[in-house]
């Protein structure tokens, strides 16, 4: 095939660079002026800013939900609420926390990060990331707006058969729960699939796979993982709702179903949700470990090696959440030994950042102080982990408040102290101004010593014999002064997160400015603009290093020649990262929040229908055509006719 | 703008704008949603083979296996089907836009007779999905793979109707012909585990 060459169109080069570049590239990549642009954007960094906000709206939303539910536990016999609502704020609160926050955010992070990291224009598929943002904001509305009607779910987070099913939750509360799984599934596959191929195909040239920042890789293992786990919750909960809405028997044991196959299904997912949420945590740490010492993180190799191994084993594990189920036993041992078996690579990763830090010079802000709030929680979270991975004990702390206690050491120690250190981390690259430090120190001491005063009474209530998931509990069981310490210590917490959010919104308005590299760090998302331009990179970067920013510290080796009259991305080859093709990046688009609208529509009408179904694909089917009808000029290349 | 001047270490600009199979990020999509799709069916397989550890006969008593014509028919059709697919992809990796076009229509009659016998397909399954759990697997193996005929068929018409116009000759248009084929791979390959689950394992297995 013959090609235009660069003489035939405008591209950017020697001759086309600095100011006029900019203004050429901004006039091709810029969005519509106001809400036409906002709603049609297909820019990844707005997207991604987008996603994370929304998601720390959901996280507030569930806080607040925990929040009363400690008020209700502060005390024996309290009824500040009924039974019914307290079923509901549990179920809102780990539904809200799990599928609306913590997975959503992480990948939104990937989502505004990962196409700067490796030095790309926009994320691929662009419109397919815009639709995904839809279709999670609306799984949220829908869950939330049911929540006010008093229709909000209440049969816990992960909706066990028979409880969840149509003999013993009538009404709609579940299947909106159900649903709001389809939605949320289908905007994390969306993303997953951005990912992937963004990472495999779209790195700058130069970036080999051992050349990757760590986050990006972990961001490649998540998203494969989600990949290969969320259809199995997407299929459990379609079977769920078809149990509840058209009579089939899946989860019904009188006609030969088995309530049990919702376990599997669910924890086949379940199980690798939880690393889906840590994983990028580690990435975060990762960085910030690096730039906070001005050191590479100590044996990268092994680094990558345990996050894969670490996303393998998630896989073989999901059966220690059914050890009081009454499966075979022999079926146990192989369990126990693969749910021990993934402290291995937790651990070399452990030992190979507090190598980074001893080897490095550490400078002790306020993102690297969520490193050893991340260290130190995580740890004990792990060791608890580690205790219930045998079944005897297991067996004694089923459903007590020791699982509580250890799955919110692991997912705020593993995720959301790395996230709070990640967004003060990257938040000058965001917004262009940094985020204040005092009020961050005050705000993490908050965060960290709320945190552990809430949550480690509740090993011990744990251990005393307290059950989850009970409104309220009797005087006299030895577990008045716990309950009240945890409450107390959840209050703090809360002050921690509001005066967080004060200094960060604060800061976007009022913080200094911040330049483009303000921590002197040494990945490519810092070589651009704070905020970036739209287009990301005026000339498309080359790397020969894993640290391109400290070993180029004079110039930034790039190459250029992408059409700056239209939207073009650069594709490299999987392993080297070769340049290979150029390809376009898809123009702003209102059709993919047509069609997240249509599938809402006919996803919430199936509640009520199964007819919906039918009728509803026709709306769906009709905005794809026109997503994916070409529109626009015709491509300047030879047509062959 | 960057904030380090920018040292120019080669050219792009003679690259080319479209290419074949895993050098496109099409192909990395397509591929992802094989995995996506594929895990689902692996795990919808998995529940048939839990739910049949639980009954003592297969289908449980007194129910009878699926009668075989629709089924088969569909099955010989739909692998006939990959001729004229493979003659559309074939033609569309050496951009011979004249023999795409006339294959994609050899294409529709195809689907026509797939979903007739689909149709027929659910008529002879002699269960219905609330009977019993046997029954609502089979549906719903039977049901997610329809799923899977009716957005490539769609798929297809609207890339026939597509390329048949003045834009068909754009060089995207005919990636994406090769990998519309390239799903129909996929929905056929998974058609073959499915077509066995539910017409004969009932019968092998009793
Ligand atoms: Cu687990």
């Amino acid at each position: 095939m013959t090609v235009l060459s660069g003489q035939d169109l405008p591209r950017d080069g020697e001759a086309l660079q600095g100011a006029a570049l900019h203004a050429r590239l901004e006039r091709t990549w810029g969005d519509a002026p106001g809400l036409w642009g906002w709603l049609t954007t297909t820019d990844h960094k707005k997207i991604g800013r987008r996603y994370i906000v929304t998601a720390f709206v959901f996280m507030a939303l569930a806080g607040v939900l925990a929040l009363a539910m400690r008020l209700q536990l502060a005390g024996p016999e309290k009824a500040l609420m009924t039974p019914d609502r307290y079923n509901q704020l549990f179920t809102m609160h780990g539904t809200t926390m799990m599928f609306l926050f913590a997975v959503p955010v992480m990948e939104a992070m990937a989502i505004y990060l990962v196409p700067l990291m490796i030095g790309t224009r926009n994320i691929s598929f662009p419109r397919l990331n815009a639709f995904s943002y839809w279709m999670y904001l609306a799984g949220g509305i829908l869950l939330w707006v049911a929540f006010l009607l008093n229709i909000g779910p209440d049969a816990g987070w992960f909706s066990y058969t028979p409880l969840s099913g149509p003999q013993f939750s009538p009404g709609k509360r579940v299947d909106i729960w159900a649903q709001m799984i389809t939605f949320t599934e289908v905007a994390a596959l969306a993303v997953a699939v951005e990912i992937v191929a963004t990472i495999l195909k779209q790195r700058a040239p130069g970036m080999t796979l051992s050349r990757m920042p760590l986050f990006v890789w972990t961001m490649l293992v998540v998203a494969l993982m989600v990949i290969f786990s969320m259809p199995s919750v997407a299929l459990g909960s379609g079977l769920l709702i078809s149990d509840r809405l058209i009579g089939t028997h899946f989860y019904n044991a009188y006609e030969h179903g088995d309530p049990l196959l919702w376990q599997h299904l669910f924890w086949f997912f379940g199980h690798p949700e939880v690393y889906i949420i840590f994983l990028p945590g580690a990435g975060f740490v990762s960085h910030i470990t690096e730039t906070f010492t001005r050191r590479p993180v100590f044996a990268y190799p092994a680094m990558v090696l345990s996050l894969v191994t670490v996303g393998l084993l998630a896989f073989g594990v999901w059966v220690h959440h059914m050890f009081a189920t009454g499966l075979p036993r022999t079926g146990y041992a192989f369990y126990t030994a693969a749910t021990m078996a993934v402290s291995i690579p937790a651990g070399i990763q452990i030992f190979c950042w507090i190598a980074t830090i001893w080897d490095g010079r550490p400078r002790f802000k306020v993102p690297f102080l969520y490193v050893f709030a991340f260290i130190f929680t995580f740890v004990i979270g792990g060791l608890s982990g580690v205790m219930q991975a045998s079944v005897p004990i297991d067996l004694q702390v089923h459903d007590t408040y020791f699982i509580v206690a250890h799955f919110h050491y692991v997912l705020v120690g593993g995720a959301v102290f790395p996230l709070l250190g990640a967004i003060d981390y990257w938040f000058p690259k965001v917004t262009g101004r940094m985020m204040g430090e005092a009020l961050g120190k005050v705000s993490f001491w908050l965060v960290f010593l709320g945190f552990q005063v809430t949550f480690f009474p509740m090993h011990l209530l744990g251990m005393w014999g307290m059950p989850r998931r009970v409104y309220t509990y009797p005087t006299g069981m030895g577990w008045d002064e716990m309950n009240l310490i945890a409450t107390m210590g959840s209050f703090a917490l809360a002050a921690g997160f509001v005066l967080y959010i004060v200094n960060a919104l604060n800061s976007a308005r009022r913080g200094a400015i911040a330049g483009p590299n303000p921590w002197d760090a040494a990945g490519l998302e810092w070589a651009t603009a704070s905020p970036p331009p739209q287009y990301n990179f005026a000339h498309i970067p080359v790397v020969t290093s894993r640290t391109p920013l400290w070993d180029n510290r004079n110039h930034l080796p790039v190459m250029t020649g992408l059409r700056v009259d239209d939207r073009e991305v650069l594709l490299t080859t999987v392993m080297d990262a070769v340049p290979d093709l150029r390809e376009p990046s898809a123009l702003p688009s209102i059709w993919p929040l047509a069609s997240a609208l249509a599938t809402t529509c006919m996803f919430i009408a199936s509640i009520f229908t199964p007819w919906a179904v039918v009728i509803g694909t026709f709306p769906i089917a009709a905005a794809l055509i026109a997503w994916f009808w070409p529109k626009g000029p015709m491509s300047p290349e030879p047509v062959i006719e | 703008m960057s904030a380090l001047p920018p040292k120019f270490e080669g050219d792009l600009a003679e690259l080319p704008t479209h290419a074949f199979g895993h050098r496109s990020l099409t192909w990395w999509g397509v591929v992802a949603f094989f995995l996506i799709e594929g895990t689902a069916f692996g795990l919808a397989i998995g529940v048939y083979f839990f739910l049949q550890g639980l009954e003592n006969s297969w289908p449980p008593e007194p129910w009878k296996p699926a009668d075989l014509l629709a089924g088969t028919l569909f099955t010989i059709t739909i692998l006939l089907s990959e001729i004229p697919s493979t003659i559309v992809k074939r033609a569309a990796e050496r951009h011979d836009l004249a023999t795409v076009r006339r294959w994609m229509l050899v294409l529709i009659p195809f689907f026509v007779l797939l979903l007739v016998f689909r149709a027929f397909e659910f008529n002879s399954l002699n269960v219905k999905w609330d009977d019993n759990a046997y029954g609502s697997i089979i549906w719903t193996l039977l049901f997610l793979h329809l799923t899977h005929i009716l957005t490539d068929v769609a798929d297809s018409l609207v890339l026939t109707a597509l390329i048949w116009t003045k834009r068909g000759g754009e060089n995207r248009r005919i990636v994406d012909v090769s990998e519309n084929a390239m799903y129909w791979r996929f929905v056929w390959l998974t058609w073959i585990p499915i077509y066995l689950l539910i017409y004969w394992v009932p019968r092998w297995v009793k």
